[in-house]
C-alpha cells in the first residue's frame, strides 16, 4: 500500500513541480506571474487539441509523433501566453497582478471553452474527448520496471514526463545557482537598476525567463491530461493545481531543487485522505486545506527569520522603468 | 551635454526611439484612449466570435445586448451582479490605493458569507428576523475583517509578502466552506446545498435584488467620500504613494495598513452577506465565483475611483452576460465569456501604457 501511496503522491506532485519550476524562473526575474493557473490550462488544452486533431486525421498513430505533436503544441500554447504577459508587463509596464489575474481568467476560459467545444467545432460524431491512444504513449514506462519489485514501482513506474519534470527542476536549479546566466537573472530580480547599470539586458532576461517559465508550467497541464487523467479532458478537472504550484514556490523558498521534494509532499497531502479508513467526505475537504496552511506557515517563518537567502526576489512585483530610477 | 544624453538613450533603447513618461493627460484624452482600446478589443472579440460561430459581428452584438438586458428579469439580474461585483471592487480599493496587494477578496467574501450562513442555519426560528439580519451583517463584517487582518498583521510585523499570503488565505476559506457545506446544509444524497429560508433579505417593491443594489449604492458613496475627503483616506493615499514620505510626516504606517485591511476585509464580508442573504440564499465553496479576482481588475480599470467603478463593473458584467448568451444560443461552452472578458481586459491594460507614456522618435529633434 505504501508503494501505491508514494506512486500516487508523485503523480499528483508532478504537475505542481512543473508549475512551480516555471514560476520560480519567472519570479527570479522579478515578475510575479499570477497567470500560471491559466497558462497550465492552455498548456493542457493545446496539447489536447494537437493530439485530438492528429488522432482524427490518421487511422494508426505513430507513437513518436503522438508524443511530439502534443508536446510541441503545448509548448507553443503556453509560450504564447507567456508572451502576452511579458508584452503587457515588461514592454507596456502594466501592473503584474492585474495582468496575471486577467491571464488566468483568459487561460482557464480557453481551456474550458475548447475542451467543451472542440468536438462541435471539428464536427465529428464522437461523444467526448478521450485520447487513450495518445495517453498510452505518454504513459509508456521502462520495459524492465515491472521486474524490479518495489524499487521499480517507486522509482521507475512513471511516464516520461515525471522524469522530465525532475530533470528540468534540477537543471533550473543548476542554472540559477551555478552559472553566469543564473547570476544575471537573479540580479535582474533583486535589483534591475543595478543589473542594468552592470550592462545586463534586463528586458531580454525578463522576457526569456517568463516565456521559458510559462512553457515549463504548461507541461504540467499536459502531464495532467495525458498521463494522470488518461487523456480524458474534463472541464475544470485541473482544479486549483495552478494556485497550488504558486504555493509550492513559497514553500520551496524559491529553490527548484527543494520544489522536487515539496511537490511530492504536496502530492502526498493531496492523496492521503483517500487512504485514511473511515474518513468522511467533508473531512477530506479539511485535509485539502493542509498544503495551503503549510505554505502560510512557511511564509510566516521565512519572513520571521528574515534570512537573506530565503526571501522573495527583492524586486518581485515591481515594474522597472529605466528613466525613473 | 543634452545631445550626448539623448544619444546615450537612443543607443540603449534601440534605434526607433525611446519611451518617456507623459505629463498628466487631460481627462478626456485619457478616456478617449480607453474608449478606443475598448472598441479595438470589441473588434478583436468580433473576429474571434465570427471565426468560432457563423454569426456576422453585428448580429453577435445584438445577441449580446439581448442576453444582458433582453427582459426585465435579465436587466435586474445584470444590476444585481453589477452591484455585488462593485461591492467587492469597493472593498479591494482602499488596500490597493495603499499598494497592499489584497488578492484575498475571494476568501474574505466566502468567510463573510460563511458567517451569514451559519447564523441562518443555527438561529433559524430562535430569534426574530429583524434582529437576526443585523446580527448576520455584523458577524460577516467581523469575519471578513479578521480574514483581512491576519495577512496585514504579518505584513506589518514581519514584512511577509501580502500578495502570496492573501492568495493562500483564499483556499483556506474555500476548504472551510466546502467542509461546512457538506456538514451542515447538504441534504443526504443531493449535490446542492439546501436553500436557507430564514433570514433572507426583505423584498422591496416586488424586486428581490433591490436591497442589494441600494446597499451597494450607499457603500459606493461612502467609500468615495472616505477615500476622497476623510483624513484616513488621505493617509491611505500617502502610504500608497510613498511609505517613506508617510513615515516622515508622522503617519503611523502600521496602523494605517491594519486599519485599511480591516476595512477592506469588512467590505468583502458585506459582499458575502449580500450574496448569501440577498441573492443565493445558500452557501457553496464557489459562491463568490471568482469575483474577488475580477473585482481587482474592475477597481484597477477605474483608477481606484468608486464612481468610475460603477461603469467598469457594469461593463464586465454586461460582457459576461452577453457572451454567455452567445454561447447558449450557439451551444458553445459557457467559458466563452471568460475569453471575451480576458481579451477586453488585456486591451484596457495595454491602453494604460499610452496614457502614461509616450514614445519619442529619434528622427526629429525637439518635436514632442
Amino acid at each position: 500500500m505504501i508503494t501505491t501511496i508514494i506512486q500516487r503522491a508523485v503523480m499528483q506532485g508532478t504537475p505542481l513541480l512543473f508549475g512551480s519550476t516555471g514560476e520560480i524562473l519567472t519570479e527570479k526575474s522579478g515578475h510575479l506571474n499570477l497567470g500560471i493557473p491559466g497558462i497550465m490550462y492552455v498548456g493542457a488544452i493545446s496539447g489536447v487539441a494537437g493530439s485530438f486533431l492528429y488522432e482524427q486525421s490518421v487511422a494508426q498513430i505513430n507513437p513518436l509523433l503522438a508524443v511530439i505533436i502534443p508536446l510541441i503544441c503545448s509548448l507553443v500554447g503556453s509560450t504564447l501566453m507567456g508572451l502576452i504577459y511579458c508584452f503587457l508587463t515588461v514592454s507596456l509596464r502594466a501592473n503584474q497582478n492585474v495582468t496575471g489575474l486577467a491571464l488566468t481568467t483568459f487561460g482557464i476560459g480557453i481551456g474550458n471553452f475548447f475542451g467543451g467545444s472542440l468536438i462541435k467545432l471539428v464536427d465529428t460524431d464522437i461523444p467526448s474527448i478521450a485520447l487513450s491512444k495518445t495517453s498510452n504513449c505518454f504513459k509508456t514506462q521502462l520495459p524492465f520496471a515491472d521486474n524490479l519489485g518495489w524499487f521499480g514501482d517507486i522509482f521507475l513506474s512513471y511516464g516520461f514526463l515525471v522524469y522530465v519534470a525532475i530533470i528540468v527542476a534540477l537543471i533550473s536549479s543548476h542554472i540559477l545557482n551555478k552559472t553566469r546566466v543564473g547570476l544575471h537573472l537573479r540580479a535582474v530580480g533583486e535589483s534591475p537598476e543595478t543589473a542594468d547599470a552592470a550592462g545586463i539586458n534586463v528586458t531580454k532576461y525578463k522576457y526569456l525567463s517568463t516565456c521559458i517559465g510559462s512553457a515549463i508550467a504548461g507541461l504540467g497541464g499536459l502531464y495532467y491530461v495525458m498521463d494522470y487523467a488518461n487523456g480524458v479532458w474534463s472541464n475544470n478537472g485541473f482544479g486549483d493545481r495552478g494556485w497550488l504550484s504558486i504555493a509550492l514556490v513559497i514553500f520551496s523558498v524559491w529553490r527548484p531543487s527543494i520544489s522536487i521534494l515539496g511537490s511530492m509532499l504536496f502530492g502526498f497531502l493531496y492523496v492521503i485522505p483517500t487512504y485514511i479508513p473511515g474518513i468522511s467526505v467533508s473531512a477530506k475537504k479539511l485535509f485539502e486545506m493542509l498544503p495551503y496552511v503549510v505554505t502560510i506557515i512557511v511564509l510566516i517563518i521565512t519572513s520571521m527569520r528574515d534570512k537573506k537567502e530565503n526571501q522573495p526576489p527583492a524586486a518581485l512585483g515591481l515594474p522597472y522603468f529605466r528613466e525613473e530610477r | 551635454m543634452k545631445k550626448l544624453n539623448k544619444l546615450y538613450f537612443s543607443a540603449l533603447s534601440g534605434s526607433f526611439g525611446h519611451i518617456v513618461k507623459r505629463d498628466e493627460l487631460p481627462w478626456w484624452k485619457s478616456w478617449l484612449i480607453r474608449v478606443v482600446s475598448v472598441i479595438l478589443a470589441l473588434i478583436v472579440c468580433g473576429f474571434v466570435t465570427v471565426s468560432l460561430t457563423d454569426l456576422n459581428p453585428i448580429e453577435m452584438y445584438i445577441t449580446m445586448v439581448e442576453g444582458a438586458i433582453g427582459t426585465s428579469r435579465l436587466t435586474w439580474n445584470l444590476f444585481q451582479n453589477t452591484a455585488i461585483l462593485l461591492c467587492v471592487a469597493l472593498a479591494v480599493t482602499p488596500a490597493f490605493k495603499m499598494k497592499f496587494w489584497n488578492i484575498g477578496a475571494e476568501g474574505q467574501i466566502l468567510i463573510g458569507g460563511f458567517a451569514t450562513a451559519a447564523c441562518m442555519i443555527f438561529l433559524e426560528g430562535k430569534i426574530s428576523e429583524p434582529l437576526l439580519i443585523p446580527l448576520m451583517l455584523v458577524l460577516s463584517i467581523i469575519a471578513g475583517a479578521i480574514w483581512g487582518l491576519v495577512p496585514a498583521y504579518f505584513k506589518t510585523r514581519f514584512n511577509s509578502n501580502e500578495t502570496l499570503f492573501t492568495l493562500m488565505m483564499n483556499y483556506v476559506a474555500i476548504q472551510i466552506v466546502a467542509y461546512y457545506t457538506l456538514e451542515w446544509s447538504m441534504p443526504k444524497g443531493s449535490g446542492t446545498p439546501r436553500t436557507l429560508d430564514y433570514g433572507q433579505l426583505p423584498v422591496l417593491f416586488g424586486q428581490k435584488y433591490l436591497v442589494n443594489i441600494l446597499v451597494v449604492a450607499l457603500l459606493t458613496v461612502l467609500v468615495y467620500i472616505y477615500l476622497k475627503y476623510s483624513k484616513q483616506g488621505y493617509e491611505i493615499s500617502v502610504v500608497g504613494e510613498s511609505e517613506k514620505t508617510a513615515r516622515y510626516i508622522g503617519i503611523n504606517v502600521k496602523k494605517v495598513v491594519l486599519r485599511t485591511m480591516a476595512i477592506s476585509g469588512a467590505l468583502c464580508g458585506v459582499a458575502g452577506f449580500l450574496l448569501v442573504a440577498g441573492t443565493d440564499h445558500s452557501l457553496k465553496s464557489d459562491t463568490s465565483g471568482g469575483r474577488g479576482f475580477t473585482a481587482i481588475m474592475v477597481s484597477w480599470l477605474a483608477k481606484f475611483n468608486p464612481i468610475f467603478m460603477i461603469l467598469t463593473s457594469l461593463l464586465i458584467v454586461f460582457l459576461q452576460k452577453g457572451a454567455s448568451k452567445i454561447s447558449e444560443v450557439y451551444r458553445l461552452n459557457s467559458s466563452f465569456a471568460d475569453i471575451i472578458t480576458g481579451i477586453i481586459i488585456f486591451f484596457i491594460i495595454g491602453s494604460e501604457f499610452f496614457i502614461n507614456y509616450k514614445i519619442k522618435l529619434n528622427k526629429k529633434e525637439g518635436n514632442v
